[in-house]
């Protein structure tokens, strides 16, 4: 087990140096003097050469490269051009929001497509099977900005139940830092308020990106639970006196959740990557918001830092998958 | 005198297909008593694992469609037992076995949860394979049908069965989970056990101990079984009696010493005429010509004529009415003799 999770780690390696590797590449392929952007309009050809200097653009590629990987083993990103600040601060200031919104997300989309797939399964061809077919469809078709755009329009123009946007407001005061996560803390503050006002600000944009993998975990479930319901332990189950709802709520369940593990691992590297439009829409402070700041003003630090924190969690999410299959198959865990 | 164990009675099924409906039991009759084993043997297709599956009504509705007849357990009805009602019978009435133990146990749990489970199942409708007082709470049930599941592995002949209850599936040989499914059959103490094939996938050395083990178990227990294999000579070594069916019937049945002696439908003689012998030379196996018929259109009179070598006109018009042949001992086949008059 140990064994499994270190070779897994020493994986990374190679994972992260292909992606500073072509994020530098793609840096360097980009049009545009983001030193004379970040200096600003007013700024001398002198001021912008000596910034140059100062952030050691004017040397080669290599060594750009190498003084960035000797100060990403010191758990130093660089400084971002706009900013002025060290990219990891900016980052560990940003992330824990994107993190809420996407364990949020993935927490509505597991909690709800695998019942849900379970249900339509054993349902299947009759009326809540083809309600639930074309809700998926609608779900994953539609882009997830236009379905934020929709529950605004609501949610919190026309019911107004929920607030249009923003984490949360200046008015109510954040619970003392714990996880990062706004509603936890608040929860571990005791403060009531608090929670309940994260809450209904986390709602929309949660619900928003969790719809297309929510879609895409119930139909992943509704066709391995058919699969397994035609396996023969099925059989010799109903055949030995099981009741039904045993068979499926524990035998079937178990067995078809391992298939459908994988999607939820591959669905939250994409969630990460994708927080960029419904950030924009719900004005919502992560890592989205901030990769897209630094990539209108060229600003190539913050891009890279940003791209390899989400590659990291990638890796290490479907790490965690891997992990739960051994805790769902007992084959894999032993072999 | 009381009901038998199970008695089928002119059991008409079908099952719908995009060809059309095929008749694929065409009027099965067979009684089973307790201590009885009987065989249940065909060539592929024939219709005996239909049979299984009818007598606990396994099979899905659509497409089968059950036409006629009745499946009586111990006088009662179960074709028109509601299903709460069908359910309560499964397990602790009738115990099955399916032919490949390696996809019939759930590679996901603990056979002892497994064994556990089974037990508890029955245990609902027969407090008392549970060592425990009524009444008993959940954990305290729990902890008796543990301790039935370990006794039944030990039956079975697990080694180490206390230890083997955590462990799962992929962990045992072929031959140890069929062992382990023999035990989840006869864990809720059926009356009345139906084996599919239950040695077909294991090695022949393993067959002989599985068939062997299934046979104490049915002294032990006073069960009736129906033991369904396209293999003659595992019913020689294991059963009572023997049905031979062909193509959605039962064409000869009776107790195996007298159907082996003296097969009377021509095509138990053809079954028995295919089994190579010691003196078969290399390359000379014996079949039998044709294939089994299309049985959405079945050929009209007795299904098995066209095949059949001593086939008359008269075949070809009605299904041949059983006859009997000497003592249980009946063939359908309108040339059969009474055994007056047999030519023995």
């Amino acid at each position: 087990m140990l064994q499994f999770i270190v070779r897994r780690v020493l994986l990374l390696i190679p994972v992260l140096v292909g992606l500073t590797v072509i994020m530098f590449a793609i840096a360097r392929i980009l049009p545009g003097d983001p030193v004379a952007l970040a200096a600003g309009p007013n700024a001398t050809q002198a001021e912008i050469e000596a910034l140059t200097v100062e952030y050691g653009l004017d040397q080669p590629v290599w060594v750009q490269y190498g003084h960035y990987v000797s100060g990403l083993l010191q758990g130093d990103l660089g400084t971002s051009l706009l900013t002025r600040r060290p990219v990891a601060a900016d980052i560990a200031a940003y992330l824990p929001a994107t993190l809420e919104l996407v364990f949020a997300a993935m927490a509505i989309a597991v909690l709800l497509g695998i019942p849900l797939g379970l249900v339509t399964a054993v349902w299947r061809n009759r009326w809540p099977d083809y309600l639930s077919q074309v809700a998926a469809i609608g779900a994953i078709s539609m882009p997830r900005f236009f379905l934020g755009l929709l529950l605004q329009l609501c949610f919190a123009m026309w019911l107004a139940w929920l607030p249009l946007g923003g984490r949360l407001p200046i008015i109510v005061i954040p619970p003392p830092s714990v996880t990062g996560f706004l509603t936890i803390d608040a929860l571990i503050a005791g403060d009531w308020t608090a929670f309940t006002t994260a809450l209904s600000h986390l709602a929309m944009p949660a619900i928003a990106m969790s719809l297309s993998p929510l879609a895409t975990i119930m139909r992943m479930m509704r066709s391995s639970t058919i699969e397994v319901m035609q396996q023969d332990y099925v059989m010799t189950a109903r055949a030995l006196g099981l009741p039904r709802r045993q068979i499926i709520t524990k035998y079937v369940a178990r067995n078809a959740v391992s298939a459908t593990l994988t999607v939820i691992g591959l669905y939250f590297g994409w969630l990460l990557g994708g927080t960029v439009l419904v950030e924009t829409v719900f004005d919502w402070p992560g890592l989205g918001l901030y990769a897209t700041k630094a990539i209108v003003s060229q600003d190539m630090m913050p891009v890279i830092g940003v791209a390899l924190v989400i590659g990291l969690l990638f890796v290490l999410a479907n790490l965690v998958i891997d992990l739960l299959y051994g805790v769902i198959n007992p084959k894999v865990r032993y072999s | 005198m009381t009901a038998p164990l199970l008695s089928i009675r002119d059991l008409h099924l079908s099952m719908s297909s995009y060809d059309g409906k095929a008749h694929v039991l065409n009027g099965i009759d067979l009684t089973v008593n307790r201590g009885e084993i009987w065989g249940l043997v065909g060539e592929s297709g024939c219709g005996k694992s239909l049979t299984g599956l009818s007598i606990s009504q396994l099979l899905p509705s659509p497409p089968a469609d059950y036409m006629a007849g009745e499946i009586m357990l111990e006088g009662r009805d179960m074709l028109k037992l509601p299903r709460p009602e069908l359910q309560k019978l499964r397990g602790n009435r009738i115990g099955m076995i399916f032919q490949d133990p390696t996809t019939n146990l759930n590679p996901a749990f603990r056979i002892g949860d497994q064994l556990v489970d089974v037990a508890l199942a029955a245990a609902r409708w027969k407090p008392g394979i549970l060592d425990c007082p009524p009444g008993a709470g959940r954990s305290e049930r729990k902890r008796a049908a543990r301790k039935l599941a370990r006794d039944m592995l030990e039956r079975v002949g697990i080694p180490d069965a206390g230890m083997r209850l955590d462990s799962y599936p992929h962990q045992f040989s072929g031959g140890m989970r069929q062992r382990v499914l023999i035990a989840m059959a006869l864990i809720g103490r059926p009356d009345l056990l139906i084996a599919d094939e239950p040695t077909t996938a294991l090695d022949v050395s393993v067959q002989a101990q599985i068939l062997k083990l299934l046979k104490g178990c049915v002294a032990d227990y006073d069960m009736g079984v129906i033991l369904i294999t396209h293999n003659l000579g595992v019913v020689a070594e294991t059963c009572s009696h023997v049905a031979v069916m062909y193509a959605g019937n039962i064409v000869e049945s009776g107790p195996v010493a007298a159907v082996i002696e003296r097969p009377e439908h021509p095509y138990t003689r053809a079954l028995m005429a295919s089994i190579p012998t010691r003196d078969t030379r290399r390359g000379m196996l014996r079949g039998l010509a044709g294939s089994v018929p299309n049985l959405i259109t079945p050929p009209p009179g007795c299904r098995f004529a066209p095949r059949c070598p001593h086939a008359t006109a008269a075949c070809m018009t009605g299904v041949p009415a059983p006859v009997r042949v000497g003592r249980d001992h009946a063939a359908a086949c309108i040339h059969a003799k009474e055994p007056e008059t047999a030519h023995v």
